[in-house]
């Protein structure tokens, strides 16, 4: 019992992160088309300003957190005004270079600037604790990731459904030109997309920093592409999707680590993709994509 | 209130719009008339700046808004329907009609507004909760319009309303912008059912190939019979 309640806190704790990554992915997607590859890099950023807050002398939790999150949307719309905006009308092969572009010189602007090591941040380590609830025993990061991570979205939802800059954001996902029409500004409707994407990044930040108690200039990378696959099943550019499907492969990857057997454990990443292209055979726009034909035209 | 000087609209080498000059007075509805691919909508969309016109002046109130951007320009007081509606499918009547009022700041004005339409338009009273997608062609358009009016424009510019409708639909919206003339709003009705968009008119372009072919009040242009089949058929 025990052993089952562990396994499933960790895939829902797993998928929670890729969720909210996913997320992160699919926000700025749905209304820009852009893969935003560099969103690795966003969470590198905000793991590093921790690094060096710490470093600095900076001993609050609390205020790592709120650094954490402020860093990385501050660095999501900074990409954006420094390199996405003037590629903005660019066919969307330029924008997924630029974004790849910018991956790398962040990721080489860490390892100049500080160092390709690994390099230790113990300040969030307080949050990996085990909990012990009666006979069971939980890890408190995970407990935390699972919380925080719905009210996120519970959050975001909100934002998306009651204000008019997050309706103007899911209009915009279908019809920019009209939403300009509305006298919305493009620039606000996006700058604030990606405020959302890097503050969720941020989010994931902190986790993943309480969880390694390192950061190196890779950190974010390998989890973007796993974030990548979470919106592919879901469906690319529905955010309900990105969600779905980060959850979903949390499920998978961690049903995987049970059920095989341990000298087989290597071959967990292969089946989680078997799993996801068969998948993507029997519904090719992912769980909760829309079927669009070649030729069609939304009108 | 409009003014339009020499207008040109060019998408590559081909010219859409050739120096067209136009006016629209204050509390005038004036009509934009031609065939398909004259270049009605590409005007349309010069004014509200959705294209970059390759040469021309357009003064909104004395104001130049030749090199102002679109959301500025709606800002300033101008509002376009787009031709095919474009409602946001995936957000509810409600929700539509809250971003055409997005550049307001006055939420007691925007209630009362959006509860004068839904009067207006029982059907949106209906659909309110439901996504915009799902409406009918003309509930679509009414609701378009509900969404541009949002906004208390100067002047409205409506791109085709008739697109896509059935006769009775197009005699409803019809008797609808003829309602918000007499209410003293300008505007600038770009159409291919000249019929229609004459019964209101004050004056009348009528535009062929992108350039100008006749200017004046409808009823001469109803004289003018060779002129009227030419360009607008029917």
């Amino acid at each position: 019992m025990d052993y089952a309640l562990q396994q499933l806190l960790n895939a829902l704790a797993f998928g929670a992160e890729y969720s909210l990554v996913a997320l992160g992915l699919a926000v700025v997607f749905s209304i820009m088309g852009l893969v935003n590859f560099a969103h690795g890099e966003i969470i590198g950023v905000s793991a590093y300003s921790v690094f060096l807050a710490a470093a600095l002398g900076l001993t609050s939790p609390f205020v790592a957190v709120l650094l954490a999150v402020a860093a990385a949307a501050l660095a999501a719309v900074a990409f954006e005004r420094v390199a996405f905006r003037p590629v903005r009308y660019a066919p969307t092969t330029t924008g997924l270079l630029t974004a790849f572009g910018v991956s790398i010189v962040v990721q080489n602007l860490f390892m100049l600037l500080i160092s390709p090591k690994p390099q230790s941040v113990s300040i969030l380590n307080g949050l990996n604790q085990m909990w012990f609830f009666g006979p069971f025993a939980v890890s408190s990061l995970q407990v935390m990731e699972l919380i925080v991570s719905g009210l996120t979205i519970l959050a975001l939802v909100l934002f998306l459904n009651r204000s008019t800059l997050g309706l103007a954001i899911r209009a915009a996902s279908r019809d920019f030109a009209t939403v300009r029409l509305m006298g919305i500004r493009a620039n606000r409707v996006i700058a604030t997309a990606f405020a959302i994407s890097g503050a969720l990044a941020g989010i994931a930040a902190v986790f993943i920093i309480a969880r390694r108690g390192s950061v190196s200039p890779d950190l974010g990378f390998g989890l973007v592409l796993k974030a990548f696959v979470a919106c592919v099943i879901g469906g690319f550019g529905s955010l309900a999707g990105a969600a779905a499907g980060g959850m979903l492969l949390g499920f998978i990857e961690v049903g995987l680590l049970v059920a095989l057997p341990q000298e087989y454990g290597g071959f967990k990443d292969a089946l989680t993709y078997v799993i996801i292209v068969a998948l993507l055979v029997y519904r090719p726009e992912g769980l909760l994509g829309q079927r669009v034909e070649l030729g069609d035209k939304e009108i | 209130m409009l003014t339009v000087d020499n207008l040109v609209v060019r998408y590559g080498a081909v010219s859409a719009v050739r120096d067209l000059s136009m006016k629209v007075g204050r509390g005038e509805l004036v009509a934009l008339l031609g065939p398909n691919g004259a270049g009605k909508s590409s005007t349309i969309n010069a004014l509200t700046g959705l294209v970059t016109p390759a040469s021309g002046r357009i003064v909104l109130d004395g104001q130049d808004i030749s090199r102002v951007r679109t959301e500025d320009r709606i800002r300033a007081g101008l509002t376009s329907t787009p031709e095919g509606r474009h409602i946001f499918a995936n957000l509810t009547v409600g929700e539509n009609l809250r971003l055409g009022a997005a550049t307001r700041r006055d939420p007691k004005g925007v209630r009362g507004d959006i509860e004068r339409f839904l009067a207006l338009f029982p059907v949106l009273s209906e659909r309110y909760g439901q996504a915009a997608g799902t409406l009918s062609g003309g509930e679509q358009q009414m609701l378009a319009i509900a969404r541009s009016l949002m906004s208390r424009p100067k002047l409205l510019l409506l791109d085709e309303p008739s697109l896509g409708l059935a006769p009775k639909i197009v005699v409803q919206i019809f008797d609808f912008i003829g309602e918000l003339k007499r209410e003293g709003l300008t505007l600038l009705v770009v159409e291919q059912n000249a019929k229609q968009a004459l019964r209101f008119a004050d004056r009348v372009y009528v535009v062929s190939a992108g350039t100008l072919r006749y200017e004046g009040p409808p009823a001469e242009l109803a004289d003018e019979h060779g002129l009227f089949n030419l360009y607008i058929g029917g």
